[in-house]
Formats: structure tokens, sequence, C-alpha cells
């Protein structure tokens, strides 16, 4: 580890930021990555949660909802199992719902009072190897919590390609958008009455986002509105792959959460230098 | 190793720091003293490259602040005023972790840790949370994990407030330690006899600006006399006494609750003041400290 330049969790994330006009940082985003790993270790139990979540969603609607619905039809004409096509949404659900609330909850509590950064700032690590240190760890956090729930979704029979090996990456980007705009919008709130706000842009995205239904069910102006929100790219673009509907749609999905992504890093980068840098 | 001229920090319209300059050289314990909202806060998070100047020029190890900010930190180390620990991690943990900040290797941060654990009396803390140290631990701990890359200066923001007489002992004695093994202090206070014991040089702030600046001993020498003799009467003011005293002081401070009689003689004006009739409630004569150098240049306590 002697080169700290060089490969890390978020390279890519810290590369897009050095081309933009963004705060210092010494590119030592990764010892506040080591940070979390250890402060995690004390703390695993909430880990727990992470993996059982989706998990539940996944047998509760996906085999008891599903004996009830039947089969679905993807827009193909093909038909799908009600639980295959319902996997894929739980599985961008969590990824969305993780990184929203590590980026929030848990930088709210490190940024106002445990005050960490005011210490991490003393040492020559800048804002940007702030913003871009907790979010690598949120996605860290959430390919760890994304591996598992395919693993037992592939157990329980519901995943039928092996393009969804690729849905890893996938909840990676989902969670880089949700982690950056979360953190940005984290630097913004003083009370922890604010986070009922977050809960109201999360909630209608999780229930809306063509998560448990295909989009064809809303009229055409309402489509127009679910395809504009980050979450839908993040089920379409986990859906298709894990059924194996490789096309060229799936590079504007990924683009959108990409884009949705580097400018969150760098917005949560200026934040968190005018917050603590004044 | 530290060099500002007509250093500035504004916040919106209020001025914390009114165009400053200081010179600290190498080796040297140097002193902020002041009143709470002096500006020495201010101050010191300027050179501790975590707050950009809003004028004049501040120069840090002979680099500028606002281009090499990473550099300096990497030569720094800094005891916050509020002590910021990692409670999430164990004491142990803390020192390393904040190595890593600073892109050391594992290895060394481990041996250093251990030194260091050693130096701030901790080792058998060392597996402990921080939560259930004591005050003085947690100091001790904060001033070890400043020192994980063996800092060239050491910015200390009151570094013993808060604190009972024992661990403020123990912590003067570290810090004894580290000036002797050639580290530069700089130290923020509102204790007249830390800014005594620690201080080779200092400079006395008040409103943003320095009124005073020169060793302890020169202060006191310029800004006061030897000794001082207390007065307290059974009286609500205090102020009636002055004109009866003035002629046995070179100069009368009166407080609320006491005068001060500024004198090279404290014994002999006591003396004096019985042969003229008067009972005080009590009588003490005393050295002059950096607190009469305060009050003569502002007409105010340090501690309100």
């Amino acid at each position: 580890m002697s080169a700290p330049t060089k490969t890390r969790p978020g390279a890519l994330v810290h590369t897009l930021a050095r081309a933009l006009p963004v705060p210092a940082g010494a590119g030592m985003a990764r010892a506040l990555v080591e940070r979390n790993v250890r402060a995690f270790r004390h703390g695993w139990v909430t880990l727990v949660s992470g993996f059982f979540e989706p998990m539940f969603y996944l047998f509760s609607l996906g085999v008891g909802l599903g004996a009830l619905i039947g089969d679905v039809d993807t827009g193909g004409g093909r038909m799908i199992d009600y639980a295959v096509y319902v996997a894929p949404g739980m599985m961008a659900a969590a990824a969305m719902n993780g990184a929203v609330f590590d980026s929030t909850f848990n930088v709210f509590f490190k940024l106002k009072y445990a005050k960490l950064y005011d210490s991490v700032l003393a040492t020559p690590l800048g804002p940007r190897d702030v913003a871009v240190g907790e979010i690598s760890w949120a996605l860290l956090r959430g390919l760890l919590y994304s591996t598992a729930f395919l693993v037992v979704a592939t157990v329980s029979g519901v995943v039928t390609s092996w393009w969804a090996v690729l849905a890893l990456p996938a909840t990676t980007l989902i969670g880089l958008a949700f982690a950056a705009v979360g953190m940005t919008a984290t630097t913004f709130m003083r009370t922890w009455q604010d986070f009922d706000y977050v809960q109201l842009a999360i909630v209608p995205m999780f229930l809306f986002s063509a998560t448990f239904y295909p989009l064809s069910t809303y009229p055409d102006a309402l489509q127009w509105v679910v395809q504009a929100t980050p979450l839908y790219h993040g089920v379409a673009l986990v859906r298709d792959l894990m059924l194996g509907d490789v096309g060229a749609g799936l590079l504007v999905h990924a683009a959108y959460l990409a884009i949705m992504g580097a400018i969150g890093v760098v917005l949560a980068a200026r934040r968190i230098e005018s917050l603590l840098l004044k | 190793m530290i060099s500002a001229h007509k250093l500035t920090k504004r916040f919106g319209e209020f001025t914390a720091v009114d165009g400053i300059d200081i010179e600290v050289r190498r080796g040297e314990a140097f002193g902020f003293l002041g009143p709470n909202g002096a500006g020495k806060s201010s101050t010191m998070r300027m050179i501790g490259c975590v707050s950009p100047p809003s004028g004049g020029s501040l120069r840090i190890l002979g680099l500028d602040p606002a281009t090499d900010g990473p550099a300096i930190r990497a030569r720094l180390g800094v005891v916050p005023q509020r002590d910021a620990l990692d409670e999430e991690l164990t004491v142990r943990e803390n020192i390393i972790v904040y190595g890593r900040y600073f892109g050391l290797p594992r290895s060394v941060v481990r041996d250093r840790a251990d030194e260091l654990l050693e130096f701030a009396q901790l080792t058998e803390r060392a597996e402990s949370l921080v939560e259930p140290l004591s005050g003085g631990m947690k100091r001790r701990l904060t001033i070890a994990r400043s020192l994980i890359n063996q800092p060239e200066l050491l910015l200390l923001d009151e570094p013993t407030t808060g604190l009972d007489p024992q661990a403020r002992h123990i912590l003067w004695d570290r810090l004894f330690r580290l000036k002797r093994g050639g580290t530069t202090l700089v130290i923020t206070t509102h204790y007249m006899d830390e800014a005594e014991q620690l201080c080779d040089r200092l400079v006395v702030m008040d409103g943003g600006r320095i009124v005073a600046s020169g060793s302890p001993r020169e202060l006191i020498a310029l800004h006061s006399t030897r000794e001082v003799l207390e007065l307290r009467f059974a009286a609500d003011d205090h102020a009636p006494y002055q004109p009866k005293l003035a002629d046995l002081a070179e100069r009368i401070e009166v407080l609320p609750d006491r005068l001060l009689l500024y004198t090279d003689d404290g014994d002999a004006a006591a003396a004096a003041v019985h042969e003229r009739g008067l009972e005080p409630l009590s009588v003490l004569a005393r050295r002059s400290t950096l607190e009469d150098v305060f009050l003569h240049l502002t007409g105010r306590s340090l501690i309100d």
C-alpha cells in the first residue's frame, strides 16, 4: 500500500472528480474506507439487517404473492414466474436503500456528532477524499449485500441467465448514484427530523419504479414521469441483466446512474468543503 | 516555522482575527493568550490549514497553505479544543487509523502506536473503547494521536481546559518532553499559569488583535510590577478605597470584589494600609502574573 494513488475502490470516481473543478483531496480516500472497515468490525450487527431485508421481500412477494399472481409478461410476450420478475426489482431497491442509509444517517452522525471529518481534514486528506471515501465505503457494503442476495436468489431458482453476474456492477452503479446524492443531501440537514424528507423521496421510488409490476401498467403520461426517476433505471438495468434481455438500452440506464453519481460526488465534496473548511 | 503578516479572518461582517503579525521560531513554545472569543482558535485553524485566511499573508514551514495545504498538514500535529476522538474505535485503533490518514505504512503505524501509548500512559487501556476514558486520558490520547506523523510543529488549542490539576500537570510534563525533543509547540490558552509554565514567548490577544508580545517575564516586567497586593474590604463597592490608597502603589485596579495594588514590595504596602487604620477582610501579597498584564492592557479579567 505504498503507492497511495494506485488502484483502490472508487478509482473511477476519483479520476472523474479530478477532471472537474472539485475541492482538494490527497488521493487518500482509501484511508477513510479502512477506518470504516475497522469501525464496522465493532458493530457488525448492522450488517445483518442489510442482508435480510431484500431476502424477506423476495420471499414474501415472490413466493407468497407470486402464488396468487402466476406468470408475468416481460413486455416481449415472454411469460415468466412472478418471483423471477420481482427479484431484480428487490435487488435494485435494496442497493438504493443501503446506499441511502449509509450516506444519510451514518454520514450525518459522523458529520454533526462524532465530528469525524473535522479530525480527518486536519490530516493531509481533503474534502474530496472524505466524499470519495464515504461513498466508496457505501459501495463496498452494498456489493456485499448484493452478492449475498444474488447467491440466495440463484439457490432459490429465480435467476435464469448468466448475464445476472453483471447485476453486481449494476447494483454498484445504483449505489454510487444514490450514495453520492444522499451524501450531498445530508450536508444540508440540520436535525434528525430532516430525514423525513429522505423517506419522502425514497418510498415512492421504491413502490412506483416498476419495481413490482411492469412499466406498461401506467398510462403513457405517467410512464414518462417514472422513466425520469433514477430507481426506474436501476431496476430496469438489473432486471434486463438478470433476465438476459441484453440490448443497447442498458447503456442508457447505466449512463443515467453514472452521471448522477459523478455529479453527486462533486457536489458532496464541495459541500463538505464549505461546511468544514471555513 | 510560522510567519504571518497582517493575517485576517472574517466571517461575514464579523472580524475574528484583525491583521496580526506573528513569527514562530523552530524549537520554541509559542503561546496565544486571551479570553474566549479573542481570535485564538480562528488563528489556530488558519495555521492548521483548515481555514483559508481572508487577508494578509501566511507561511507555514516555508509553504503557502492556499496551495500546499496537504503537504503542510502532513508535517503538523493538531490537538483541537474538542478531543474529537473516534468513538467507534479502540484507543489503539484511534492512533493507528489516524496514522493511516497520513499514508504511513501499517508496520510503521503499529510500532509508533506502541511507543505513543507508552508516552501517553495508556498502554493498559489500549484495547478499550474511547468512551469510558477519563477527560485527562482522552486528552493524552488526542495528543498521542497527533504525534503519529512525528510532526515538526504541534498545535494545541487549549490543551488543559476542563482537566483537574493532577491531569494538567501530567499533560504539561508530556509537553515539556516534546519540547526537549525539538518539537515546536504552539499553544492557545486562557490560563496564565499555563502560559507562564509552557511558553517561551507569547502574544496576548483581545478582540482579534495582538495587544502585547514577549516572554512571560518580559511582559510582566513591562506591563506590571514585581508584586501585587490584593485587598478585600467588607464593602459592596471597593471604589471609594482607591483615593485613600492611591499613593501606596504605582497603580490600583478596582475589581468588583477586591482592590489590586501594583507595587514592588507587597508586604511594605500591606503594612502601610494597616498604619492608616484600614481593616481589610483579607490581605494577599503575591507575584505578578500574566493575568495582571492582561488586566492592565484590557481592563478586564481573562476568565469572566
